[in-house]
């Protein structure tokens, strides 16, 4: 059984739901990654979804892209992104880590490489934004023979012929945008939500996240009561882009309380 | 021969092109993808669009003998396909009309388009106008900045232009931006692509509507010669005008196709924007496998040309494909090159050129010289310069 699965297997049998914040690696500051990874670890992170920086991040609305620009100002690569996980690994061999980014990256390091790199650094679970399941057979053939997980997204316009051709292809748990835009676009329609991830269950047994537009507690709090998981990404880096080094990891731990307490009460 | 057919019903062209999108663009490419094959070949569709290219864009544009400069550089006859007297001033109306007529056939009251230069942009506008329209077009801040003319005339034709403040500001980004937007309004939107890059079906589909430049360029060759040129010479940005240009030609043998990318201050600089000259490796970018600039962590890396319109790291994957199965080739003007072929297109025969164009005349001027005067050079006059007149008038230290 993956990390992964064995979160979800575990938060199933205690009836709770997971929550997964996102946040882009290097941003603010590369020293204060590992810092903050733990901390997510400490104040309720089931799952991290942790963002390698692009320069071209097409699917991020901005206050992600500012994320990566900073990040990208520090010098932050993949190969760094895969070194922090090490870090984080040894004193942490629970939590499982997503990386999140897009193709070229990983393409630039070689495929192998990065498949290679990515298990021996403890990466547990891949989401590779450009790379739909059609373009990417050989990187999800390689990614399970490592023993991680493939993580697709699926969309409020993918049609019901897609989510089977994608579910054959995930592993972990899928990923629901909530909203036809980029991340912390707009605000989700819940009962439309409902209704998809609903249709969703129907095809797969795996645990569903919903992310894109969640952006207070009330929203999670909604999410949470229709899916498996409740990832949260722009609000918790604006979190980071609104702090300094002093007030990061308190300012990040409220913010993370306050979604967990509100996930815990449905 | 074998005939040439590509890409595949995937969009790859060997291992470059395909679909590197985000789900949420999945379905609306699929859509695209279905309408584009319905009305590729429906007689209705192409009827319109030969009479808009007729009278609204004034095609066929001539092919023109350049004989002073000809006879000045010493070699090859240089003939000109003079896109540049396109309405709009450039190959970049072909295929906007092509695709407005689609959005329109698709019921999406709305285009986007990205642009760099501004001139695919004021293409685009020109045609929302035209067919009624609600049109939004994204441009890099800096691009804003340096292209000021071609923005009012977007604004004049009633366009809506957002200037992009991410990344490095320029045409890259823009594109960035107007994909956001059409994964948020896809319901209602149609974006218009303005180069041979992009996602499955775009790469082929601007192809297919710039593929006019290169089907007239070859009956009036026929006509005018009684043969084809020995090459075909066209500037190759994203490399939409030598796509088309090229396209028709890929079956015909004995005539060499030649890209022409921008070498900027030099390859050697690494200031350039010429990923295929300079032996860029193959990644993923704008929803397409292709050569690209980027740094060794997969980054894209800030390109330079003195023409914005050449100005881009990446290049449509069927360039990258005919590059591999060597039926084009590709090399690189600088700078300085273009703008003293610029100046002496104007002088010689007095046509101003586009500074993109002027990359393939640079490289077209060269190659003539090392051929015999009974031999012939097609290049692609891919616009006209009239916008360029601020940039080379700052270099020359001119204030307008």
């Amino acid at each position: 059984m993956s990390r992964i699965q064995s979160v979800f297997a575990e938060l199933k049998a205690q009836g709770k739901k997971a929550l997964i914040p996102y946040f882009t690696a290097g941003d603010p500051h590369p020293d204060q990654t590992v810092p903050l990874l733990h901390a997510l670890v400490d104040s309720g992170a089931d799952v991290i979804e942790l963002g390698v920086p692009f320069s071209d991040p097409m699917a991020d609305g901005p206050v992600i892209q500012r994320a990566s620009e900073r990040a990208l100002m520090h010098k932050m690569g993949l190969r760094k992104v895969l070194a922090m996980v090490k870090d984080f690994r040894e004193t942490n061999q629970k939590t499982p880590i997503v990386l999140m980014g897009y193709a070229n990256p990983i393409e630039a390091m070689g495929v192998l490489q990065f498949v290679n790199l990515a298990k021996e650094a403890g990466v547990d679970g891949v989401l590779t934004v450009d790379y739909p399941p059609e373009e990417c057979e050989d990187f999800n053939k390689q990614l399970a023979a490592a023993g991680i997980d493939s993580i697709f997204l699926l969309s409020p316009t993918t049609e019901p012929s897609r989510t089977e051709l994608i579910v054959k292809q995930a592993t972990g748990f899928l990923y629901y945008v909530s909203l036809k835009g980029v991340t912390g676009a707009g605000n989700l329609d819940i009962v439309e939500v409902k209704k998809r991830v609903a249709e969703i269950r129907g095809s797969t047994d795996l645990p569903i996240g919903v992310g894109f537009g969640v952006k207070d507690a009330e929203t999670a709090r909604e999410v949470s009561a229709i899916a498996d998981a409740v990832v949260v990404g722009s609000r918790m880096v604006l979190a980071i882009e609104q702090s300094d080094e002093h007030n990061l990891i308190p300012n990040v731990q409220a913010l993370m309380k306050e979604l967990r307490t509100a996930i815990d009460s449905v | 021969m074998q005939v040439y057919d590509m890409p595949d019903k995937h969009g790859h062209f060997g291992p470059f092109g395909g679909i590197f999108v985000a789900e949420t663009l999945v379905e609306a490419l699929e859509e695209l993808r279905l309408m584009y094959e319905k009305y590729r070949h429906d007689p209705e569709f192409l009827a319109e669009f030969a009479y808009d290219l007729k009278h609204f864009v004034g095609r066929p544009s001539p092919i023109y003998h350049a004989k002073r400069l000809s006879d000045k550089i010493g070699g090859a006859q240089i003939y000109l396909k003079r896109e540049d007297l396109n309405h709009t001033g450039a190959h970049k109306i072909n295929n906007t009309i092509g695709q407005a007529l689609l959005a329109k056939r698709m019921g999406k009251p709305r285009v986007i388009a990205e642009t760099g230069a501004g001139q695919h942009g004021v293409a685009t506008a020109t045609i929302a106008a035209r067919l009624g329209l609600e049109c939004v077009v994204y441009m890099g801040a800096e691009d804003v900045k340096r292209q000021a003319p071609n923005v009012f005339r977007m604004k004049l034709l009633g366009a809506t232009v957002i200037p992009v403040e991410s990344g490095s500001k320029t045409l890259k980004d823009a594109l960035n931006e107007a994909m956001r937007d059409w994964v948020t309004n896809i319901s209602n939107t149609f974006y218009i692509i303005g180069t041979v890059a992009g996602p499955h079906p775009y790469p082929m589909m601007v192809r297919d509507f710039q593929a006019v430049i290169g089907i007239e360029a070859k009956q009036q060759m026929q006509e005018m010669m009684g043969r084809q040129p020995d090459a075909v010479v066209a500037c190759v940005g994203g490399g939409s005008n030598a796509m088309g240009i090229f396209y028709p030609y890929i079956d015909v043998e004995g005539v060499r196709l030649i890209g022409v990318e921008a070498a900027g201050h030099g390859l050697e600089t690494g200031s350039h924007a010429a990923p295929l000259t300079a032996n860029s490796p193959i990644g993923v970018l704008h929803g397409n496998r292709t050569y690209l600039m980027q740094d060794e962590d997969g980054n894209i890396v800030e390109t330079h040309s003195i023409s914005a319109g050449l100005d881009y790291p990446g290049v449509g994957p069927e360039h990258a494909w005919l590059k591999d199965i060597k039926r084009a080739e590709y090399v690189a003007i600088t700078d300085d090159e273009a703008m003293h072929a610029f100046h002496q297109l104007c002088r010689t025969e007095g046509i101003i050129p586009a500074m993109e164009s002027s990359h393939a005349l640079a490289y077209g001027e060269k190659l003539a010289r090392t051929m015999s005067p009974d031999q012939v050079v097609l290049v692609n006059l891919s616009g006209r310069g009239d916008k360029d007149i601020n940039t080379v008038a700052k270099l020359s230290n001119i204030t307008l």
